[in-house]
């Protein structure tokens, strides 16, 4: 049994202790987002906030999150289900080929705006350096970021 | 939310039990069609196969309109642009469009989706359909309002008369209206009447990507899914001579362990068990294995030492003429490469109680490979149905099709039961069809001045093209049954005009006085291959753009002013001079260790073109090369949508810069080594330069499709600076720092 919060919802889970995480919000409590890429902290694309802080849920088991608060795209919405501020500004950039980064990326810029709300330039491409992108979307995920910044 | 997709999933979770995919596009496409009119020719050739209206298009009675494609979804914004199609020809709004892609069960079969060429004809088709559908709608209008054809108007489904009588598409169809043939009869709208066609639409997928909500294959959840995994071999090219299965039969969770000749798999009910079942197998497999690969240090050796099926791409020597005054001569080397989508290839594959193998697969080629997999698993083709929902990016022939056959062999163990299925990244690494390594060499005669006189290239290569196709031997885990689909069937001969493959782009755009290009085609695959971004196109722009620049320095001109001299067509004059200008070619100062380079092609020599200027730094203590700007012009016929153009252009630029400075697969005589991004790193956000893109609108000119534009540009600017900024020139990719300080050492 693992419990914790996601997105300010309780879950309890039935499941194995040494289950890994992602698989554990994918399959067992259904959060869309994080996904598969490298499965060894390598690629970023299974990144969530665990009470803030980005985590690449492959290489953790969910024990990782028992007790605390996890954060997934859906976590990031506005309260009436429409995209954050964030969502918004990747929305508004088209900040994305195929997508499959994109989770992960997000949560990644969302820790780094919540530490710093007016990152320059380099310091949101450092912020996002261990983020992979095959498509070419950086540098439009980085005026994405810049944009959220602004308007936050 | 995306209303497409919520509608689609009204419509067809229902009929279906599957997640359709409704996206949108780049505009781009659309504007094919509106330039495309030798199309309607072509469209025929869909429509033959799939001639009943309601094959494409039915009309439901709540209002809605179900429309079924063959083709796919792959982030480029296709489906989209098939929905504005059918909603510009039918008079509806887009919003009550409810799509169906690329589902071999309903949806008709236009082959695979791959290349901007095949768009127009597909276009054409639906184009066709949805113009008959309405004029079969108007008659019926007009019999039951009591008023001509002619004299009716309509606005989103809705039919008026003069008299201001109505009614409607919904009200009109009954049963079997629409199942009828095609007769190709129906008027066509004309462009200048276009209002859907042509206008700048969003990408619809894009609010739900970035909202968490379903997008893509791995998240679909059908009930009672379980989880499957594969057990690869150590190498291509290895037998399972025995395996101990007791042990991970006896793990939590695993419900089957599948053992057929070499090919060996799991099923679990959690992905955790399926993970952890492979990997006890793994450990206990014993292999026969061969080792027989040539290595990638040996690879450019290997090339040029192979038999060769030699043939003429260009044959256009010079006849009399001066001698040239000198000769100059160079050989060029691009490595085997990955597609490395982010996200590993996926499927989910069902044994239903009719015996029949449903599988959700991101493939390009749904249909040939259904094909293929009845024909692996040895039942009728109405066995397997194929439904297409969106995976990670493609960029030609990934392992979409493995996964799907993979996940097909998987579920007959376990029937009933959903198999997902999601490759490990070093499986997927270590499989997948690599672009082909290559070699270039080139020679040119010059006169006096400098200037080419006989321009000679050649291109030796393995495979490019090795889809599916309808053969079972091409699907990895069939190669491994008892018996083994072995026939893979290399194909004899490399391409042909006017898109050839090995030599694509190996016929320069310059006008040379002599011109020959030799195809050397190595019909063998030591590493698996297949199309890859560009095929051969990115090797032989590399080392065209490489050697012009390499030619320009020998003559003592400027590498920009050295192309315009070759160069007689206008719009590539115009497109080499707005990335020269706009990088402030003529004006540059480089600086210590710093460089600018130059690069221009015609994709495919009548495509989109595109041209790089760029600025490098390189550090001479550790070898590394930083691009710091780029800046790219490109000319795709009439601008429809510059946002979707640039990020196609922007994204090609930063993968093919990845290729040119990261990216080698690693192979010894017996395994491939490059199996996660440690062991074959790519660009990362840090390296990715700031990018300018000028967009050169040729309004009333067809679009091109700009998806490939830019590949092997990118490998020479960036070589062309590192010459620039510190004398010395590399030919090998990719440059490494260690190649760059081995240079630098002499
Ligand atoms: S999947 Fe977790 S970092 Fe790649
Ligand atoms: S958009 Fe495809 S990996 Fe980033």
């Amino acid at each position: 049994m693992v419990a914790f919060r996601l997105n300010g919802e309780d879950v309890d889970l039935d499941v194995p202790n040494d289950s890994t995480l992602l698989y554990v919000l994918a399959f067992d409590a259904n959060a869309l987002g994080p996904k598969y890429g490298c499965g060894k902290s390598q690629c970023g694309s299974c990144t969530v906030l665990i009470d803030g802080d980005p985590v690449r849920s492959c290489d953790v088991t969910v024990s990782a999150a028992a007790g605390r608060q996890v954060t997934t795209l859906a976590g990031l919405r506005e309260a009436d289900g429409g995209p954050g501020p964030l969502q918004r500004a990747m929305i508004e950039e088209q900040a994305a080929q195929c997508g499959y980064c994109t989770a992960g990326a997000i949560m990644q810029a969302q820790a780094l705006l919540d530490r710093n709300p007016n990152p320059t330039e380099s310091e949101v491409r450092s912020g996002l350096n261990e983020i992979l992108c095959r498509c070419g979307s950086h540098n439009r995920i980085v005026r994405a970021v810049l944009r959220a910044a602004e308007e936050i | 939310m995306n209303k497409m997709l919520s509608l689609s999933r009204r419509g067809f979770l229902k009929k279906t039990g599957c997640l359709t995919v409704a996206f949108s596009l780049p505009l781009s496409m659309s504007a094919d069609l509106a330039f495309a009119e030798d199309a309607l020719a072509d469209a025929h050739g869909d429509l033959r196969s799939n001639p009943m209206l309601d094959a494409w298009i039915r009309i439901n009675a709540d209002g809605t309109v179900d429309l079924m494609i063959g083709k796919v979804e792959l982030g480029q914004g296709i489906v989209t642009a098939f929905a504005q199609v059918a909603a510009e020809h039918l008079d509806v709004d887009i919003a009550r469009l409810d799509i169906l892609s690329g589902d071999t069960f309903y949806a008709p079969d236009q082959g695979t989706t791959a290349g901007s060429n095949s768009m127009p004809a597909a276009y054409g088709a639906l184009r066709v359909v949805a113009s008959e559908v309405r004029a079969v709608l108007l008659d019926l209008a007009a019999d039951e309002l009591g008023v001509p054809v002619d004299d009716l108007s309509v606005e989103d489904g809705t039919i008026t008369g003069p008299n201001g009588a109505e009614t409607t598409y919904w009200d009109l169809v009954e049963g079997e209206t629409l199942h009828r043939e095609a007769t190709g009869q129906a008027p066509l709208k004309s462009p200048e009447d276009f209002r859907v066609i042509g206008q700048r639409v969003p990408r619809l997928d894009i609010p739900g990507m970035m909202n968490g909500e379903t997008t893509f294959l791995q998240d679909l959840r059908p009930e009672g899914m379980v989880f499957g995994q594969v057990v690869r071999p150590p190498t291509y090219r290895a037998r399972l001579a025995n395996v101990e299965t007791a042990a991970a039969e006896a793990l939590p969770g695993v419900m089957a362990v599948i053992r057929n000749g070499s090919f060996l798999g799991v099923v679990a009910e959690r992905q955790d068990q399926a993970l952890n079942a492979a990997n006890v197998l793994r450990q206990v497999a014993e292999w026969e294995v061969e080792s027989n690969l040539p290595g990638n240090e040996n690879m450019k050796e290997w090339l040029l030492s192979q038999e060769a099926i030699v043939s003429k791409k260009k044959d256009e020597p010079r006849s009399g003429g001066p001698e040239p005054a000198k000769w100059m001569e160079a050989e060029y080397y691009r490595p085997y490469h990955m597609h490395g989508s982010l996200g590993t290839s996926a499927a989910i594959a069902t044994l239903g109680d009719d015996g029949v193998t449903t599988v959700q697969t991101h493939s390009q080629s749904v249909y040939a490979t259904a094909r293929a997999i009845a024909g692996m698993l040895g039942v009728e083709e109405d066995q397997v149905h194929l439904q297409h929902v969106q995976g990670s990016g493609c960029y030609g022939h990934n392992m979409a099709d493995d996964a799907a056959a993979d996940a097909a062999l998987l579920a007959q163990a376990v029937p009933g039961r959903p198999v997902f299925m999601q490759y490990t990244r070093e499986d997927e690494h270590r499989w997948e069809p690599y672009g082909s390594a290559m070699v270039l060499k080139t020679r040119a005669g010059l006169d006096e001045d400098g200037n080419v006189l006989d321009w000679e290239f050649d291109v030796y290569s393995t495979p490019h093209g090795m889809r599916p196709g309808g053969n079972p031997a091409r699907l990895i885990p069939a190669q491994y049954l008892d018996p083994p689909f072995d026939e893979i069937g290399i194909p004899q001969q490399s391409g042909g005009p006017p898109n050839y493959n090995t030599a694509r782009n190996a016929i320069a755009d310059y006008a040379f006085p002599g011109h020959v290009v030799t195809d050397h085609y190595v019909p063998q695959i030591p590493l698996r291959v297949s199309s890859t971004r560009g095929l051969g196109a990115f090797a032989n722009i590399f080392a065209c753009e490489s050697f012009m620049d390499e030619l320009a320095h020998d003559a003592g001109v400027d590498p920009v002013e050295y192309r315009l001299r070759h160069m007689e067509d206008e719009r590539a004059r115009d497109c080499i001079m707005a990335a020269a200008e706009r990088f402030g070619w003529d004006s540059f100062e480089g600086g210590r260790n710093r460089g600018r380079g130059f690069a221009f092609a015609r994709y495919k020599n009548y495509a989109a073109m595109s041209a790089v200027a760029l600025e490098v730094e390189v550090n001479p203590r550790n070898g590394r090369i930083r691009v710091i700007r780029a800046v790219t012009a490109s000319d795709a016929g009439e601008i429809v949508n510059p946002d979707g153009l640039e990020n196609q252009i922007e994204g090609g630029l930063i993968q093919m810069l990845s290729w040119t400075l990261k990216e080698e697969v690693r192979f010894d005589d017996t395994r491939v080594m490059s199996d996660d991004w440690a062991s074959y790193p790519i660009l990362t956000f840090n390296e990715v330069p700031p990018i300018e893109n000028v967009l050169i609108n040729r309004p009333g000119e067809p679009y091109l499709g700009a998806g490939e534009t830019l590949v092997g540009q990118a490998g020479a600017s960036v070589a062309n600076a590192v010459f620039d900024a510190v004398g010395v020139r590399m030919r090998d990719l990719p440059l490494t720092p260690s190649r760059v300080q081995d240079a630098l050492r002499g």
